[in-house]
């Protein structure tokens, strides 16, 4: 009893109103002790958020019951009244959410912000509080804290508001730290940064964290034990490394093969599928490497030179050009029939401009591209509308990029009909269309909102399919999606490369994802392509400083690996905005191996 | 901020200037001799050769205007023959009336609209919230001279708590005031309470599901400090907003409950001098209530600065 911190006993939660209750959770079991750090896994709808939201009872009181115990440092949680959980709440408990970019009041300075944890729980004046911030901000490593404490929100990037979430969650020493996915929405390095904080702050303040996640390899870095859930079911819990290497529940074998390191000693260098389970958990398919559907031979199927976009900064009042943010600098490279080149970075690197600028959507300023050697760069109107029906795209979201008001089959026939297709061909390829991307053809009347993310990014998959394009920029276009879901569409994605010899530009900054589908990548760097090569020497054998700290901050789903990453310094990542008279200074590429060039450093 | 608030400032010279012109050229462009009609129904010949003077008519239409623009920049907007007096003195008479009744029924409408507003969405879909949709409903369906009428039935008449009609000056003391523009004030508010009540409660409730005020909850805040710093600061745009907006268009609502009320305004003066056709004071009236527009528009842009530093960014 003494050394558990946090009991939840059979804590059962429904969402609902009058006389309908959807249960939510059921039966949620775990603990937590001093000083430990206890991972609670799952995908999207496993209920491991609601779970912590109900150990800080801070969902909706009318619309919420919740049933069972919690048991905090002693006391029954459950039985406690709202004014007492206030107490308790940033107090006794902190937390920190998903969302960096949201979760903080746009319209308060964050040292007022963190201030008010301090007044309200510890009763400090203002001008006392604000001193106790500028130590706060000095241990999450803010730096230049001093004239940073009086700015607002939007002043700090992700990463750094992240670290302003932690010093408010910590303010007042918590016992216990709730992380809700505190590093989903961050870039690789920037959640390297900010777990090492989390665990150097827990060491110091003998804290225990419960650590919420989806990304088994933060699991493998973080946890000392882990709670697996599953549709609003524990489905096993235990010790980090037995959940690790000797589990046999299915679900978290599931879990765990779609973050497995691929074995860089089988497979070098085609696409990998997952591996595939049946309906009792057993693998039903193995993991396979593909035959091979490149054509090295032919004209490219995409080529693209020099390629530059802009964009320019104005001021606000006479519209002046005050500076250009260089987005995309002298890229070029060039995908063959039936290849896959990854284009991976972090968020600003440029890489989604480069596919937007391919498919016209913003406009270059310099830079040819050409598809199957027809030059695209001074097409316009139905010229360039009939060339990039052979270029299609798949964006990121499947939520937003879909419709509302469009049944699937309106969704599929209308870049049918902006082709030229006259509607009855158009509509009797629907059912063909849904088949290939493994959806049921009866389903075409219905209308997005009836289907689940992963159904749904099918259907935009479909219906970029349906102009039989050649090559297909996939724009982050499994990042949304849940591992298990993500390994479907990327087997799918693969399958369609084989039936159909489609090239992709796979734009992700997901290494786990791109090690399985590219035959090459490309890594961006502030808007330039710092290394491009085969997939299994890039990865395997990084030359470029920038690839390498990209590659070392990636988490390893492996427990007994642990610690043995080198600690990644402090990056921030800077912009590329430049001066209107910036020159961007000539590059040049080493050739490391064949195929395989870095940028030689400047 | 402040290099922000000048920022708005300067774009606001340019429609100033615009508005300036357009209310020149009503009267240049319009059929006949521009003294004549500045003059009125009963003027002499004497009067119409010093208007044209006063205007420089002889001149180009620039000059004209530059001349007409130095006169309303130092406040001279000519002579009103219909009241015979100068149109500054007689527009001053008016404005205390026009400003008192414009300012209480602000005060009163936000009072009001904004907390049950926030209580409508902090309870959102509960019987109170239900009631306060329905007096929302009947504040802005019902004719503002209904209420007034209506209030002067209970309240005067009935009750003799308040005069009837008319208006006691600042000057004879801020009660008799008071007492004089009340019910005109509640009479105009209706409407704005109704209205602000469904935006405050709006805009709040989408702020009640924001990922900060979560963080503000996980933080063990009171809920009082939760709303007020955390919630109605974030809800503030589009209740500044609709606040401006009912604000400048106050002025068109007072002309009828000036009439009701026989209250001395702004509003009272532009219909007597629009059926008049007192072209010096009407050209001015509309002068002084769009530049009040625009200036109005301008507090609310800076308002926005104050309200949320993304914007002055």
């Amino acid at each position: 009893m003494t050394n558990k911190l946090l009991s939840v006993v059979d804590v059962s939660v429904s969402f609902g109103s009058g006389q309908k209750w959807k249960p939510v959770t059921s039966d949620v079991s775990f603990d937590i002790g001093h000083g430990e750090t206890v991972a609670i896994v799952g995908e999207s709808g496993s209920g491991k958020s609601v779970t912590a939201l109900s150990i800080m009872r801070l969902l909706p009181e009318r619309t919420t019951r919740i049933s069972g115990r919690v048991e905090f440092d002693g006391r029954d949680l459950t039985a406690y009244s709202s004014a007492q959980m206030r107490d308790v709440r940033g107090n006794e408990i902190g937390m920190i959410f998903q969302e960096p970019m949201t979760s903080l009041n746009p319209t308060m300075s964050i040292g007022d912000q963190i201030g008010e944890v301090l007044v309200r729980h510890r009763g400090l004046s203002r001008a006392r509080a604000r001193k106790d911030v500028l130590e706060l901000l000095a241990r999450v490593k803010i730096p230049a804290a001093e004239r940073r404490i009086d700015e607002y929100p939007h002043n700090f990037s992700g990463g750094m508001r992240q670290r302003v979430m932690i010093a408010m969650a910590l303010a007042c020493k918590p016992k216990l730290l709730i992380a809700d996915e505190p590093t989903t929405a961050l870039d690789v390095t920037i959640q390297n940064q900010i777990l090492q904080l989390i665990k150097e702050l827990q060491e110091e303040e003998k804290m225990a964290v419960m650590f919420i996640t989806h990304d088994m390899g933060v699991v493998a870095e973080t946890a000392d034990r882990t709670v697996v859930m599953y549709n609003g079911r524990v489905v096993e819990r235990g010790e980090t490394s037995r959940i690790f290497f000797q589990s046999e529940e299915p679900y978290t074998k599931r879990l765990l093969a779609a973050v497995a390191p691929l074995d860089a000693s089988r497979f070098k260098n085609r696409p990998v599928r997952y591996a595939e389970y049946g309906s009792d958990g057993s693998i039903s398919r193995l993991e396979e490497e593909q035959a091979d559907t490149v054509d090295g031979t032919s004209t490219p199927a995409l080529s693209v030179e020099n390629l530059t976009t802009r964009f320019v900064i104005r001021d606000k009042l006479f519209k002046r050009a005050v500076g250009k943010v260089h987005a995309v600098e002298n890229v070029t490279f060039s995908i063959q029939p039936g290849e896959t080149l990854s284009l991976v970075g972090e968020s600003g690197c440029g890489k989604s401009t480069t596919g937007r600028s391919i498919l016209q959507l913003v406009k270059p300023v310099s830079g040819t591209i050409r598809l199957f050697g027809r030059d695209l760069s001074n097409l316009s109107g139905a010229d360039l509308r009939a060339e990039r029906q052979s270029l299609q795209m798949v964006f990121q979201d499947p939520f937003a990029s879909l419709n509302p008001r469009f049944t699937i089959e309106d969704a599929l026939v209308e870049p049918m009909r902006c082709a030229g297709v006259d509607t009855v061909t158009a509509l009797s390829k629907v059912p063909e269309l849904l088949t290939l991307v493994g959806l049921n053809p009866e389903m075409a009347n219905r209308y997005p909102h009836e289907f689940s993310g992963g159904q749904r990014q099918r259907i935009c998959i479909a219906r970029a399919l349906s102009v039989s394009p050649k090559v297909i920029v996939a724009d982050e276009a499994v990042s949304a999606l849940d591992v298990s879901v993500k390994a479907q569409i990327v087997n799918l994605l693969l399958d369609l490369q084989q039936r159909l010899g489609l090239s992709y530009l796979f734009i992700s900054h997901d290494m786990t994802v791109v090690e399985r589908v590219s035959h090459r990548v490309a890594v961006m760097y502030l808007g330039e392509i710092v290394e491009i090569g085969p997939r299994a020497e890039v990865l395997g054998n990084p030359r470029h400083p920038y690839t390498r700290r990209l590659l070392s901050a990636v988490p390893i789903a492996d427990p007994s690996r642990r610690g043995q990453r080198a600690a990644g310094g402090f990056h921030e990542i800077k912009n590329p905005i430049r001066d209107v008279d910036y020159v961007s200074p000539p590059r040049e590429y080493q050739q490391v191996s064949d195929t395989h060039y870095v940028m030689a450093e400047s | 901020m402040f290099s922000y608030a000048m920022r708005r400032f300067i774009t606001t010279i340019p429609v100033l200037l615009g508005i300036s012109v357009l209310v020149f050229l009503t009267l240049r462009v319009s059929s006949g001799d521009p003294a004549a009609i500045l003059g009125g129904d009963a003027v002499t010949t004497e009067q119409i050769e010093a208007i044209r003077q006063q205007l420089g008519l002889g001149e180009p239409v620039w000059k004209q205007y530059l001349l007409w623009l130095s006169h309303a920049l130092r406040g001279d907007f000519g002579v009103s023959y219909y009241y015979k007096m100068p149109v500054t003195q007689l527009i001053l008479s008016r404005v205390e009336p026009t400003m008192v009744l414009a300012v209480l029924t602000l005060a009163v409408s936000i009072l009001i609209a904004i907390p049950l507003g926030t209580a409508a969405a902090l309870r959102a879909g509960s019987i109170a919230d239900s009631l306060s949709t329905a007096v929302a409903v009947v504040g802005f369906s019902v004719p503002v001279f209904v209420v007034g009428y209506a209030l002067i039935g209970l309240f005067s008449i009935k009750l003799g708590l308040t005069p009837v009609q008319g208006y006691h000056r600042l000057s004879d003391g801020a009660l008799a005031t008071l007492a004089s523009t009340i019910l005109p004030s509640l009479a105009l508010a209706t409407v704005y309470i109704g209205l602000l009540t469904r935006i405050t409660r709006a805009s709040v409730l989408e702020v009640l599901n924001a990922d900060y005020v979560r963080t503000a909850k996980a933080k063990g805040l009171m809920p009082l400090p939760i709303t007020i710093k955390h919630v109605l600061r974030n809800a503030a745009a589009p209740i500044v907003t609709v606040v401006a907006m009912g604000f400048a268009s106050l002025i068109s609502g007072v002309v009828v409950t000036e009439s009701v009320f026989n209250i001395p305004g702004l509003g009272r003066l532009m219909v007597d001098a629009v059926l008049a056709r007192d072209y010096p004071s009407v050209q001015a009236i509309i002068l002084i209530f769009t530049v009040f527009y625009v200036l109005i528009n301008l507090l609310a842009d800076i308002s926005y600065g104050i309200l949320d530093p993304r914007v002055a960014s």
